[in-house]
């Protein structure tokens, strides 16, 4: 039968049909759906963990059972992951194990674009690159077996292109001869202390050798001869931008990217008159095949920053462009917090405050945006409280008075809550604001371990956030709602001045849960025509419900108007208004 | 080079359902035999950001985006993005668009004003060219939340794919309470 299917949706269809018993996985863009896939496969216990480092290490113990086990992250996941992912290429696996790596060249929806083959080289992983969904389904089914052959963890790279492309795909039928799982005793192999691990290194690089061999003859390294005055060794969507751009070049398609099929290279070189290397990000082919003493051009014609397209790819080798109509300058239209999101007032408060605010990663870091404009700095998940502290360490005590950390539910129990029992521990006095919407919302609503729910949708146990910030020596923890501006703005204010640590949580949940009894949107909000005195203040929380209409006859002066269907009726506007202009609209 | 592949772009703002449009339009593409691929972004465009998305479909089809330039249909679901994707397009390229104004947080500010007479921008450069209030036809085919159906059936008839297809296509993928009003949005906008 066959199917549309995303790259993200054919992982999960091949983990299914290659038997696999547990997935695990943080959420992050593009990975994400991978789980939200798999788990429509009943045989699969599907789970989110509550960071990559535990997604792995839950994949590591399903494995060390005896079962199948997909680990999935977006490419910033591995960095979390890393500290297993280095050790398990010595332990090895039982049931076979692959950890997908979703990179993000142009940086779509992330805060770096680092290539994850550098990872595969570095953790001494064999990596696949599927080029198609087609291939993500065949190639996560590969790497199962050959994990379990080769007995080594295998890593499955894709990108934005290849996870939320779409295309069709042949569908197959899941195995059922695996051995059923069993606890099995092998400390000389799964203990590593220097001892064991003495043992295991020349394995794993031994193991290395073997591949890159047996890769040579392996179908998903294919050379494809055409006219061989021009010959591209390439993998992932890459294959496919050359393919559409230069159909007449002969290519070297590599499906596994790490080891490199040494063989292979050599002979696909000898049978070509120039040889490109076509990647995007890294030099990761180009390198190693000119450290071969093999002549290739790559870089010198290709980015290292951003995606590749056709045009990119036509521009590098000098084909003429298309005739297209130049651009119109048009307004931008950035990604906006939703109407009635709680994050907004928090926002509004802190610029008010002028607060120094170290931010951190959610939907809240639009916060950032103006006319919020209050985020000075971002780096990666977890990191706000930390930075807060750092901060403090350095800056006059008027000014430590300043900082604020400000990060989300999910990402406070990702790596968040290291930083706040390190700001206790050693005493900074910034102030933490827990942005508890009840929900990990940037990446598209997955639940997480303070929401009461399991990716299976099964109630359970909710972590008590005020709780842990006490036993983390928090002496003081507010709860607000970050919906009435007064209280928000007076609290934020109280605990900034506070010359010792203090957590602030925010108490309303993200308007876009779906589950009947957490959000309930109130009757809409409207603006009295009359009593609008066009002062603008109702603007500078930048809600997309409220528009400004300059009036009819061109003149400046000009009143707010709200879009009854996009408010929620979360009355942030209304304490806005002086001439009480704004109320809801029976 | 690629020219049995159609190039279709789905252009509009998060939030007005151009991933299932585009869903619909690659589901009656595969069963009417082709091969298809289609590409978009997920993530932080959602939230009210732009939404590019794109369709291929033919014989063998390599690019899941479309080259720049080569687009043969822009779909436009609002008209300041209709617009801003027009360089997608080849020229003598058709393009179907709602004629719906949706303000980007600039405009909502008073900073800006929504850019004027985008309407004759478009056809001053596309003669093939078809803007339809969508909003309007779907009300009369009962309910406004067809609307992308109408600008789905209005590009339907400017596409190689069978009736068959497309019908088949709104089946699996509109849900069975909506389906009725959605075929009749589908038909009224293969009228226009
Ligand atoms: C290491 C890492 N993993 C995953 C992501 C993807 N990601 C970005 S923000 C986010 C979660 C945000 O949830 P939360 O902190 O609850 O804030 P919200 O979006 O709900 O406001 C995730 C998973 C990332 N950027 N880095």
């Amino acid at each position: 039968m066959k199917e549309i299917l995303s790259g993200n949706e054919a992982i999960a269809r091949g983990a299914y049909e290659a038997g696999c018993l547990v997935a695990c996985a943080y959420p992050g863009t593009p990975s994400t759906e991978i789980l939200e896939n798999a788990l429509k496969y009943k045989e699969i216990n599907s789970s989110w963990a509550p960071n990559e480092k535990v997604a792995l290490e839950v994949a590591i113990g399903a494995s060390f059972g005896g079962g199948r086990a997909l680990c999935t992250m977006k490419h910033v996941g591995v960095n979390v992951a890393a500290d297993p992912l280095f050790t398990l290429s010595y332990t090895g696996v039982r049931g076979g194990l692959v950890l997908v790596a979703a990179d993000d060249p142009e940086m779509h929806s992330s805060q770096n674009e680092q290539d994850s083959r550098n990872y595969a080289r570095f953790a001494k992983v064999p990596m696949l690159e599927p080029a198609d969904s087609q291939e993500c389904k065949e190639f996560t089914r590969l790497a199962f077996e050959l994990s379990e052959q080769y007995d080594t963890p295998f890593m499955l790279r894709s990108s934005t292109r290849i996870s939320h492309g779409k295309s069709v795909v042949e569908l197959g039928e899941r195995v059922t001869d695996l051995p059923l799982p069993k606890l099995e005793k092998n400390p000389a192999k799964l203990v590593m202390l220097p001892g064991n691990a003495k043992v295991r290194h020349p394995l794993v690089e031994q193991m290395l050798v073997d591949l890159s061999k047996a890769a040579a003859t392996m179908p998903f390294n294919r050379m494809e001869l055409r006219d061989t005055s021009i010959g591209i060794i390439t993998a992932g969507i890459c294959y496919q931008y050359v393919r559409e751009v230069l159909p007449n070049a002969s290519t070297l398609k590599l499906g596994m990217v790490h080891p490199l099929p040494h063989d292979l290279i050599r002979e696909f070189a000898a049978s070509v008159d120039v040889l490109y290397v076509i990647e995007e990000l890294d030099p990761f082919i180009e390198d190693q095949v000119k450290a071969m003493g093999i002549t290739a051009v790559g870089k010198e014609i290709v980015s290292l920053c951003g995606e590749l397209t056709p045009g990119r790819l036509r521009s590098a080798f000098g084909l003429p462009q298309p005739a297209a109509i130049a651009a119109d300058k048009m307004p931008g239209r950035p990604p906006n917090m939703c109407p009635g999101c709680p994050h907004r007032g928090v926002f509004f408060s802190l610029n008010q405050l002028k607060a120094y605010v170290t931010g951190d990663i959610g939907c809240y870091t639009l916060g950032f945006m103006p006319p919020l404009s209050a985020m000075d700095t971002c780096v990666c998940m977890g990191a706000s409280i930390g930075m807060a502290t750092g901060v403090t360490k350095v800056v006059s005590d008027e000014e430590k008075k300043k900082v604020v950390a400000v990060i989300g539910d999910s990402t406070f129990l990702h790596t968040g809550m290291n930083g706040l029992m390190d700001m206790v521990y050693n005493n900074s006095p910034a102030t933490v604001i827990i942005l508890d919407n009840s929900i990990t919302a940037m990446t598209g609503r997955q639940d997480n371990p303070a929401t009461g729910f399991t990716l299976m949708n099964e109630p359970t146990n909710a972590v008590n956030i005020p709780l842990l910030c006490k036993a983390l020596g928090v002496k003081n923890t507010r709860i607000i709602n970050p919906l009435d501006l007064e209280e928000t703005k007076r609290v934020i204010a109280e605990e900034m001045a506070r010359p010792e640590p203090s957590v602030i949580i925010t108490n309303k949940p993200c308007v876009l849960i779906k589950r009947d009894d957490v959000f309930q949107k109130g009757p809409a909000y409207a603006v009295e025509d009359d009593a609008c005195s066009g002062c603008r203040a109702c603007l500078k929380i930048g809600c997309p419900a409220i528009e400004w209409r300059p009036a009819a006859d061109g003149s400046k002066k000009g009143k707010a108007y709200i879009d009854k269907l996009l408010c929620t009726g979360c009355d942030v506007c209304r304490q806005l208004c002086k001439f009480d202009a704004i109320g809801s609209d029976k | 080079m690629s020219n049995q592949i159609k190039n279709i772009l789905l252009v509009g703002v998060g939030g007005q359902g151009i991933l299932l449009a585009s869903e619909i339009l690659s589901e009656a593409a595969m069963l009417a035999g082709f091969d298809v691929k289609k590409s978009e972004i997920h993530g932080m465009s959602q939230r009210g950001g732009s939404v590019v998305s794109h369709v291929r479909y033919g014989t063998e089809v390599f690019s899941p985006i479309v080259p720049e330039g080569e687009g043969d249909v822009l779909f436009g679901f609002e008209l300041m993005e209709t617009v801003r994707s027009l360089p997608l397009l080849k020229p003598g390229g058709t393009v179907v668009a709602n004629d719906l104004q949706i303000s980007p947080p600039s405009v909502l500010m008073g900073q800006e004003t929504y850019p004027a007479a985008l309407p004759e921008r478009i056809k001053e450069r596309f003669a093939d060219c078809l803007l339809v209030d969508c909003q309007k036809i779907a009300t009369d085919a009962g309910n406004v939340r067809a609307a992308n159906t109408v600008l789905l059936g209005a590009v339907s008839k400017r596409l190689d794919i069978a009736e068959e297809f497309w019908l088949k296509a709104l089946e699996k993928m509109v849900p069975v309470k909506a389906l009725e009003v959605n075929k009749r949005a589908f038909q009224m906008g293969r009228e226009l």
